[in-house]
């Protein structure tokens, strides 16, 4: 016999930990099932966007850190390609080949944040989360070696990087690339063959590629339906052209899935690194300020440039008047976007998946709201 | 294999259990009797003898040794260390700065016959509460007379005392960062260890040419 339920509506956040930011869902429960979710967010809206128009172009590199506040590299190249785009610039190689290590390693430094709070949601308290911020640690002191800040990096310039690394980077790089795969090593020995993660992962949220494709989700969660696409190999920015690296994809689409390919993504991200080592050439890391002054005045029009983030596509729309500011800024934030499946995921699941579907997301509320 | 995953997850953790701990201590970190003696610098007899209190303590597991910060030269996000004299009241970094927290004051000074207007400077404030320490006022600094620093340590109760004023830049220890300024890597300075008492060593040498450059860039890989 069926026992007769009522549905419950609770407010699961906006201050809860597994909401990885300040986000609330308004859930309906019937019973364990799960009858209806309103997102709710906006708490952490800044106006970067806003705060954009009144900063010069170089200062909002500043702005852009604080986006997506765990892959800051990313954002600073996303909207540093904007910039060369829309006042023609030609960057050096050696800031190129700089800024793509720098964020080939904040890739990895992210997406090991997604998987250790993902672990975390499952209710793995503690252990995994410890160790793969254990790893991102190293990768911050990399980048405070690089840049001196440890977070909001304001690596990046218009043309280039601001400084060349020092030289004990170099052989520090070479030990934390050794350190990143063996950490990954051990992550897939606990992670990758655990019943309890199978169990509770596997055939969970199920998405079908053909509603990604149409929600324009992209990244790891498009990835792991089985879509190939990569912007890195689909249209290249900086010189990823000059680089091979291999597209994992996996099929199954359910909350695993999404799991392994950002795992062998980070993989794949140590591989881009070392031939990045490789490539490097000497000379300077940004263009003169003769061809590149500080202040910088594009002409009137506007940008669009895109790179593949850590959590999907990240564009940046700049629309110039001509003066030292941009007109408007527009952020193409892969967390909200990703974010719009939410319903499909967890309607009709169970409580208990709810969190681990919405680690899965990796979302950033910093991105989220802006 | 389904049913060997679990016991090979407690095989890493028990790894991990037995590894050494990364955790930074600070500002101090507890010795034995062996670290207590290494830091009075005698061996641990000449301690036991010499200091019975101290090493009592230390037996009993209560004796601390400060412990420095662990930072890269370059670290920016500490206090800022300003050279005076190299200061022009050009006022680039107040104009460079994206939450415009530098204030400067400037009056016309003197008339030097040879070296054009000179401005004297009166007001130099930096509101440190407000900073999120990007470095771009380092950065447009023309004259290197601004630089990140690398003292810390300056918690206030009131929000008012976070303003940094033109004489307490001045008074404080120069520990200039390596942070834009190229110079102070080549030369090996470290701030956490030394300090630069003469101006004039922290301005910038001359540019080096493309074959030193590169000369460098090679050794460095
Ligand atoms: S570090 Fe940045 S925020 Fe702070 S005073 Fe300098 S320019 Fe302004
Ligand atoms: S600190 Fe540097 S940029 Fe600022 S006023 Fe002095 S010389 Fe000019």
């Amino acid at each position: 016999m069926a026992i007769k339920t009522q549905p419950v509506t609770v407010n699961l956040g906006p201050q809860h930990p597994s909401t990885h930011g300040v986000f609330r869902m308004r859930v309906m429960f019937d019973g364990e099932e799960i009858v209806d979710v309103e997102p709710v967010f906006g708490y952490l809206h800044r106006g970067s966007e806003k705060l954009a128009e009144e900063r010069t172009y170089t200062q909002i590199v500043t702005l852009t850190d604080r986006m997506d506040y765990v892959s800051s590299m990313l954002n600073n190249q996303a909207y540093i390609l904007a910039v060369e785009k829309l006042a023609g610039i030609e960057p050096s190689p050696r800031g190129v080949w700089l800024r793509m290590i720098a964020s080939e390693l904040q890739r990895i430094a992210s997406h090991l944040v997604a998987t250790g709070f993902l672990l975390q949601d499952l209710g793995a308290l503690g252990t995994p989360l410890i160790y793969a911020m254990r790893e991102r640690e190293n990768i911050l002191d990399l980048f405070e070696m690089l840049c001196g800040a440890r977070i909001t990096n304001s690596y990046l310039r218009p043309g280039g990087v601001f400084m060349d690394a020092p030289a004990e980077f170099w052989p520090a790089l070479d030990r934390g690339l050794d350190d990143i795969v063996n950490t990954i090593d051990e992550l897939e020995t606990y992670l990758s063959g655990n019943e309890i993660v199978f169990s509770r992962t596997k055939g969970t949220a199920v998405l079908p590629p053909e509603l990604l494709i149409n929600a324009s989700v992209t990244g790891p969660m498009l990835r792991a339906s089985g879509v190939d696409w990569d912007l890195r190999h689909r249209a290249p920015y900086d010189y990823y052209d000059k680089i091979s690296f291999e597209r994992k994809l996996h099929t199954a689409s359910d909350n695993y899935a999404r799991y392994w390919v950002r795992v062998q993504e980070a993989r794949e991200s140590v591989k881009i690194i070392r031939q990045c080592i490789e490539q490097i050439e000497p000379g300077e890391v940004r263009p003169s300020f003769d061809d590149v002054p500080r202040l910088i005045r594009p002409p009137a029009g506007d940008a669009y440039a895109a790179i593949e983030g850590s959590k999907g596509e990240l564009g940046f729309y700049l629309v110039s008047d001509g003066g030292i500011a941009p007109y408007r800024m527009h952020v193409r934030a892969s967390s909200l976007i990703n974010l719009t499946l939410l319903r499909d995921m967890l309607i009709g699941g169970q409580f208990g998946d709810l969190f681990v579907t919405f680690g899965s997301v990796d979302l950033n509320m910093g991105e989220v709201d802006r | 294999m389904i049913g060997l995953g679990l016991p090979r997850g407690f095989v890493v953790t028990l790894k991990n259990f037995i590894r050494p701990p990364v955790t930074e201590q600070y500002p101090d970190r507890h010795v034995g009797l062996l670290g207590a003696a290494k830091e009075a610098g005698m061996n641990p007899f000449q301690f036991l003898v010499k200091k019975p209190a101290d090493s009592l303590k230390a037996i009993a597991g209560l004796a601390t040794v400060p412990v420095a910060v662990k930072q890269s030269a370059r670290f920016r996000g500490n206090e800022f260390t300003y050279f005076e004299d190299r200061c022009t009241a050009c006022a680039s970094c107040a104009k460079y700065c994206p939450l415009g927290i530098i204030e400067i004051v400037s009056v016309p000074g003197k008339i030097d016959a040879q070296e054009g207007e000179s401005y004297k400077l009166e007001v130099f404030d930096i509101d440190i509460g407000r900073c999120m320490f990007c470095g771009l006022c380092v950065e447009a600094c023309p004259y290197d007379a601004l630089h990140m620093g690398t003292n810390f340590e300056r918690s206030k109760y009131v929000r008012d005392e976070l303003v940094i004023s033109k004489e307490e830049l001045f008074d404080a220890p120069k520990r200039p960062s390596a942070f834009y300024r190229p110079q102070f890597e080549e030369n090996n300075f470290d701030p956490f260890k030394e300090t630069i008492e003469d101006f004039h060593d922290a301005g910038r040498h001359e540019k080096k040419t493309y074959d030193e450059l590169k000369k460098k860039w090679v050794d460095e890989r």
